[in-house]
């Protein structure tokens, strides 16, 4: 699934994105679902500023106390009788599940929707050792069907449209009438209940992962708007949470600040319809529940994080507003960023997580237009930490040999004033001269990855050095 | 080293702590008992009779749809009218809570009343709420022996009987609660916030209810 990055394709990707008409028309409800609605649920709430500021203090303080927060965390957690698993990358996370699968006895197990299990590949490891994943989540669902990884974070089917899902139920789902009428959404939402109803009562363990691991009660908390989370992780005897470590929030405050910024922010809700805080397996007397509650907590990178210049990418709470209001992913989509995190979030974390010579590509797919960072409930400066990536990526001499080239000669002819100068002015007259009829150039040599998209206007005929120069004079 | 430590001591190596470092140690204690409040929205910051207005004004406006009564007495009456304005069958499942099995359910006589854990072949099932949140509309359940945590997800149609004197201004004033009836630092198994009934995006950003919870919530408010 997720385990083979394409995001050193990511040019390749995002050409094929732009060109595919299915998945343009389909970017349209980004858009059309997303920003209007959160700006609205924003200004209906006038502590809204400051709750992003709180949610941002408590995720910062979280941090530097992780580790103490971690081993509370633990400590409650066994009190209430559940088990708490560390793994320090993704394979040892798998390993871990596998065997709690196994020990189960599990043929099957449902699954609520989760980043961390998309991260690691757990579908495909369970799938290789005879264990069949159902993710029960609709989109994540669809995109099951369609042996796809999510192209958003919380809509992980938003590049598929509802002819494309008719025809994967039809193909799927054989049992069921050729007939049916399935053009209304509703009759597709119907048909993936009705499926999936019986898969969670028979299912043997039950997959989650979590908005946040609460240190003063040793309790996961998911937040939903389907049921599914919960159906997945009340019916099965077994409940396993697999959550990375800067999911840690301290107490139930604090939960409820950030809480407040999380629905508003993603889809525009003031709460969203499920927010359940599991503590622990079923207690004596409890008629319904899992017998067996595990937590995995996953570092795969996280800790490395911590103390850089990227650590205030740990208070990430994916929501995605950061990709609903992106321009460069409204245009390519989530699949084109190769790997489990799309957008602006995900063009700062990729890397992080998967190396800079794997996701390297993905800091350049910004306009630096700062409309992430001015909506991200965490106040986290994704254009700063793009910006680090690129400076990392040219230290280390990954930028095409051509971009290095032109930036060297031109910091060579910076700091030659009298050059520079004179190349600008050449440079001027020339385009102003080539592009006198248009205005503007359709094409440029060497520049053929910005006029195919716009026009690259003409110059006036002189350069800024000189216009500064002739008005300083008047 | 076993991974717990290894990630540990990555962990405190990257934040430039030794562990032992009795500050730090201080500051995540204090923090755990006095658990700070920060910012409460002052939407929710009513006196009763507006507080409950506003939740039901909430969840209303997150298509749950609400029923007033006076007193509890009046609970299966407006059950049994919620099921025939639904076209609904007399039958209802509940948890032996004893908030609901003290109700006259007597004085409705086609009613049948199962009570247990759901197996998820039961059309409506009845939760008692243990309290509500007016700034969202949210009603807050608890698991316990005589409240069964599938009761508010395997229905079609879930009912939850809130009492107006439960309901809360914000979730802070809900947790305290919580704390001086479990425990600092106890819950029970499942704490369900529940906000209007399941709904799904998935399919092109439209908004369709019912997908895998309750298609319709309703809330009969006491009081
Ligand atoms: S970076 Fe900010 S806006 Fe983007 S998903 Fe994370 S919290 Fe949300």
């Amino acid at each position: 699934m997720s385990v083979h990055p394409t995001s050193p394709e990511f040019k390749s990707n995002a050409h094929g994105a732009l060109h595919s008409p299915s998945l343009q028309k389909a970017m349209g409800n980004v858009e059309k679902g997303f920003i209007e609605k959160r700006r609205i649920a924003a200004e209906a709430l006038p502590e809204f500023e400051a709750l992003r500021d709180s949610a941002r203090d408590i995720k910062n303080h979280t941090l530097a106390h992780l580790d103490l927060y971690l081993e509370a965390f633990e400590k409650r957690v066994l009190e209430a009788g559940g088990h708490v698993h560390w793994a320090a990358d993704a394979a040892e996370a798998n390993a871990i599940i596998l065997d709690i699968c196994q020990k189960a006895g599990a043929r099957t197990v449902t699954k609520g929707k989760s980043m961390i299990s998309e991260e690691i590949g757990l579908n495909a490891h369970l799938e290789a050792n005879g264990i069949k994943p159902i993710e029960t989540d609709l989109g994540e669902y669809i995109i099951q069907l369609r042996g796809e990884a999510p192209s958003h974070i919380i809509a992980p089917a938003i590049h598929v449209n509802k002819e494309e899902v008719e025809a994967d139920f039809r193909r799927v789902h054989t049992h069921l009438d050729a007939k049916r009428d399935l053009t209304a959404p509703t009759s597709l939402l119907a048909e993936a209940r009705g499926e999936l109803r019986a898969r969670f009562l028979a299912a043997d363990v039950g997959i989650t992962g979590a908005n946040f691991l609460v240190a003063e009660t040793g309790t996961s908390i998911i937040v939903t708007n389907e049921g599914n989370g919960d159906l997945t992780q009340i019916l099965p005897k077994t409940h396993v949470v697999v959550a990375s470590i800067e999911k840690i929030t301290p107490t139930l405050n604090d939960v409820a600040q950030i809480l407040r910024v999380l629905g508003r922010s993603a889809t525009g809700q003031e709460m969203s319809v499920y927010t359940t805080l599991s503590t622990g397996p079923k207690r004596a007397g409890d008629l319904d529940g899992p017998e067996n509650y595990h937590v995995v907590l996953l570092d795969n990178g996280r800790s490395a994080m911590l103390g850089t210049e990227f650590e205030d990418m740990l208070r990430c709470i994916r929501c995605g507003a950061c990709m609903n209001h992106c321009p460069v992913y409204h245009a390519i989509g989530g699949h084109a960023y190769g790997w489990v995190y799309p957008g602006p979030m995900g063009a700062v974390l990729t890397p992080s997580l998967i190396g800079v010579d794997q996701g390297g590509h993905l800091p350049n797919a910004s306009t630096f237009c700062g409309r992430c960072e001015s909506v991200c409930p965490m106040r986290i400066p994704l254009p700063k930490m793009m910006r680090h990536w690129r400076e990392r990526e040219f230290e280390r001499h990954l930028t095409a040999r051509t971009t290095r080239w032109a930036l060297r000669a031109w910091a060579f002819a910076a700091t030659h004033p009298k050059l520079y100068g004179l190349g600008t002015r050449i440079a001027t007259r020339a385009l102003s001269f080539l592009g006198r009829k248009k205005g503007r150039f359709t094409s440029l040599p060497l520049a053929g990855g910005w006029t195919t998209w716009r026009d690259m206007p003409a110059p006036e005929g002189s350069t800024f050095r000189t216009e500064w120069k002739k008005r300083g004079r008047k | 080293m076993s991974s717990r430590d290894a990630i540990l001591a990555r962990v405190r190596r990257s934040i430039g702590s030794s562990g032992a470092d009795l500050t730090r140690r201080a500051t995540v204690i204090d923090r755990l008992t006095r658990r700070p409040k920060s910012v409460i929205p002052a939407r929710g910051q009513l006196p009763p009779d507006e507080r409950t207005a506003l939740f039901c004004a909430k969840a209303e406006a997150v298509f749950a749809s609400v029923k007033r009564v006076q007193s509890a007495t009046e609970v299966p009456e407006a059950v049994v009218s919620y099921l025939r304005s639904n076209n609904l069958p007399q039958a209802v499942r509940m948890g032996a809570d004893g908030r609901l099995s003290a109700l006259p359910w007597n004085t409705q006589r086609q009613l049948i009343v199962a009570v247990g854990p759901s197996a998820g072949d039961d059309l409506v099932c009845v939760s008692y709420a243990d309290a509500g949140v007016a700034e969202t509309g949210t009603a807050i359940l608890t698991s316990g022996p005589h409240n069964p945590t599938t009761l508010n997800f395997l229905p079609d149609h879930h009912l939850i009987v809130v009492h107006a004197g439960t309901i809360a201004g914000d979730y802070e004033t809900v947790w305290a609660q919580l704390r001086d009836r479990f425990g600092v630092g106890v819950l029970p198994r499942t704490v369900n916030m529940i906000t209007g009934p399941s709904r799904s995006a998935d399919i092109e950003q439209t908004l369709l209810l019912g997908a895998h919870g309750p298609r319709s919530l309703h809330l009969i408010v006491v009081g």
